[in-house]
């Protein structure tokens, strides 16, 4: 990599430091493998974020410069948590060799928040039938959060975060999947109208390993969450699934990396969201690299969504990188369209009035993502927050 | 006693090529008890019928009226209209994703009565109705219509009709698709909704199959969007006998 010089006119501080070339989208620099991006703990080697970044020209980056640029020094939010099993959450203090034992940031928000954190909850799942829940309660000021979630060797745990409240952070989070392990981790964003947040999941799968990913974006006025999956381990799979919800003025964005990086390795990636409203913007990127070790990969990716009126916007972006012709499959789809009328038609036609047969569409949509998770418990309660968020959409 | 009047109806529909006129004078009664066949070939218009009373927003009513009990529906939205007691089982019914025929069932039943079933009776009455069309418990945990055989779908369709109790059912083509057993099951349905409710049926087909399991006390035969001829049972048989011919050819010399 090479320093981009700085500008003689005007010196940016940050710029001095900085160690990532400068691409910007302006096709000055070719076009370079998904796997080829900057990556650093410290914020000050990114370049300053101009929002014509490949990573950044969908983001509303002015409404987030505070998590890009700024001091991320709130108090740690309290956490509520239920443990089952062999599940423990302790803290280890900014230096402990388990953060960074999985991620290292690939743009300037995390490492933002990777360069000011005290420290970092580590959540350990050891045992067969491991359970967490962890809520977390929003109070205002602007944060950084690190959580590091470990899953021992063979075992099995069911992981549900969910955020609530106002303020605004920039969270990572290190998910590792130990050998032969299955994880099932929830994360539920439903802040209030005016959060704002940056987070990163870092995943990497050992060995056999599995983990099931999913991500529901109700409520915030920005919600960016990038999830970043490294099967390393060969035999592994990631299932990694999302469900979105934007109405007026939100943004929700999520952008997805899987890296096939070893041998009979599987994922599959879906994602669905719903739009309603003037300036709702919901952003889909997903990048799947087939690396040169990744023979016998199976890889799908979908996106879909549904615009239930005028003024919204949905990008979806697929892309596909494939380094090994020797693989089972590689496959993406994304659509993006507005509301079924014979659906309505049918509904009404069995006397469920307008508005409820619209609601129970949508609820329908989104609950096939739901579906897919294979947890009773999960997908009662995640059906419910989808229901909650339709019935405030309507009232 | 519910009463389902259709006078001088016409309809068109919107093509790509403008609106094309479907429905030219149609006059129609049907009773609570009463089961009436509409017969007629491909492209007279019979769905056109169902669908139009049923609501569906593709066509256009450019005159004349239709009232049930006297009040009129084509003042009634879709839903207003099924919670008027105007039922539509469909050729071709909708695929609901993500929707479980349970959810889908409760939800349609509560906006009927306008209060949610009792739960006990509710969950015998579906149980019931779905052995009875020897439909597998399972079904319940489907999606609404999605990956349903076309049998499936049209004994869905009179499940509906058995739980809902409308006063009057409209049956479009029900038994379009159907083998000789799966269209029994369904005759029988219907034939065990007009004992129990003293439903008025209107029976849309092309052909005087299913006549044999539901026996019609009236029978329309339908041309070029309007009833050209009337009668009994006997009618059918003639029809049987005689196909459409006789009528499509007068009907293209008028």
């Amino acid at each position: 990599m090479v320093a981009a010089s700085p500008s003689a006119a005007a010196i940016e501080h940050s710029r001095l430091f900085s160690k990532q070339h400068s691409d910007g989208g302006w096709g000055l620099v070719p076009i370079q493998s998904r796997v080829g991006r900057f990556r650093s703990f410290k914020a000050a080697e990114f370049e300053p974020v101009s929002g014509f970044e490949t990573e950044w020209k969908y983001t509303p980056i002015k409404l987030i410069d505070p998590l890009l640029n700024g001091a991320l020094v709130g108090e740690q939010p309290k956490l509520e948590s239920r443990l089952e099993g062999g599940a423990s959450l302790n803290w280890v203090d900014a230096g402990n060799p388990l953060i960074g034992s999985v991620g290292i940031p690939e743009e300037r928000g995390s490492a933002n928040a990777w360069s000011q954190i005290a420290g970092a909850h580590v959540l350990t799942l050891d045992g067969t039938d491991c359970f967490a829940e962890i809520a977390r309660t929003g109070e205002g000021s602007a944060l950084a959060t690190h959580l590091v979630v470990r899953v021992s060797a063979n075992s099995k745990a069911n992981v549900v975060l969910k955020g609530t409240g106002a303020g605004s952070s920039s969270d990572n989070v290190e998910i590792h999947v130990g050998e032969g392990a299955e994880l099932t981790l929830v994360t539920i964003q439903d802040w209030d109208d005016s959060y704002t947040q940056l987070s990163t999941h870092f995943i990497k799968l050992d060995r056999d390993s599995i983990v099931r990913h999913v991500v529901v974006s109700l409520g915030g006025a920005v919600v960016r969450l990038n999830t970043s999956v490294h099967l390393a381990g060969q035999g592994s799979e990631a299932e990694l699934l999302g469900v979105y919800f934007a109405d007026e003025a939100q943004h929700l964005e999520h952008q997805v990396f899987v890296n096939h990086d070893a041998p009979n390795t599987k994922s599959r990636v879906n994602y669905r969201g719903a739009l309603n409203g003037l300036g709702a913007r919901t952003v889909w990127v997903g990048d799947v690299l087939i690396r040169p070790t990744a023979t016998g990969t199976d890889s799908y990716e979908e996106n879909r969504n549904l615009l239930l009126s005028e003024g919204a916007r949905a990008d979806s972006v697929p892309n596909l990188e494939i380094e090994t012709g020797e693989i089972i499959g590689a496959g993406h789809a994304s659509a993006s369209g507005r509301f079924d009328d014979e659906q309505l038609f049918y509904l009404q036609a069995r006397g469920i009035p307008e508005e409820i047969a619209r609601r129970l569409v949508v609820e329908g949509f989104l609950s096939g993502v739901v579906q897919r998770i294979g947890i009773p418990d999960i997908e009662a309660a995640l059906i419910e927050a989808i229901r909650a968020e339709l019935s405030r959409e309507s009232g | 006693m519910a009463e389902l009047k259709i006078n001088d109806l016409h309809v068109s529909v919107l093509t790509d090529q403008g609106a094309k006129s479907i429905l030219r004078g149609v006059d129609l009664v049907v009773r609570s008890g009463e089961t009436h066949a509409i017969m007629g070939p491909n492209g007279s218009g019979k769905s056109t019928l169902a669908y139009t009373i049923a609501g569906h927003p593709k066509y256009k009513v450019e005159s004349g009226n239709i009232t049930l009990d006297g009040v009129d529906v084509l003042a009634m939205s879709i839903d207003e209209r099924a919670r008027a007691g105007l039922f539509l089982a469909m050729q071709y019914p909708v695929e609901i994703p993500g929707v479980t025929v349970t959810n889908f069932l409760r939800t349609a039943k509560t906006s009927i009565d306008g209060e949610p079933p009792a739960v006990r009776t509710w969950i015998k009455d579906v149980k019931t109705s779905m052995e009875n069309l020897r439909m597998d418990p399972s079904f319940a945990q489907r999606n609404v219509n999605e990956g349903f055989s076309g049998g499936e779908k049209k004994r869905h369709e009179i499940l509906q009709l058995e739980l809902l109790k409308p006063k009057i059912a409209i049956l479009d083509e029900t038994d379009s698709g159907l083998d000789v057993d799966a269209l029994k099951v369904v005759a029988e349905g219907v034939n065990r909704a007009k004992s129990s409710t003293d439903v008025g049926v209107l029976l849309i087909t092309h052909y005087t199959r299913i006549l044999r399991y539901i026996h019609p006390d009236f029978v329309h035969v339908f041309v070029d969007g309007k009833i050209a001829e009337e009668g009994g049972p006997e009618l059918a048989d003639r029809l049987e006998d005689e196909g459409y011919d006789r009528f499509v050819s007068a009907s293209k010399v008028g």
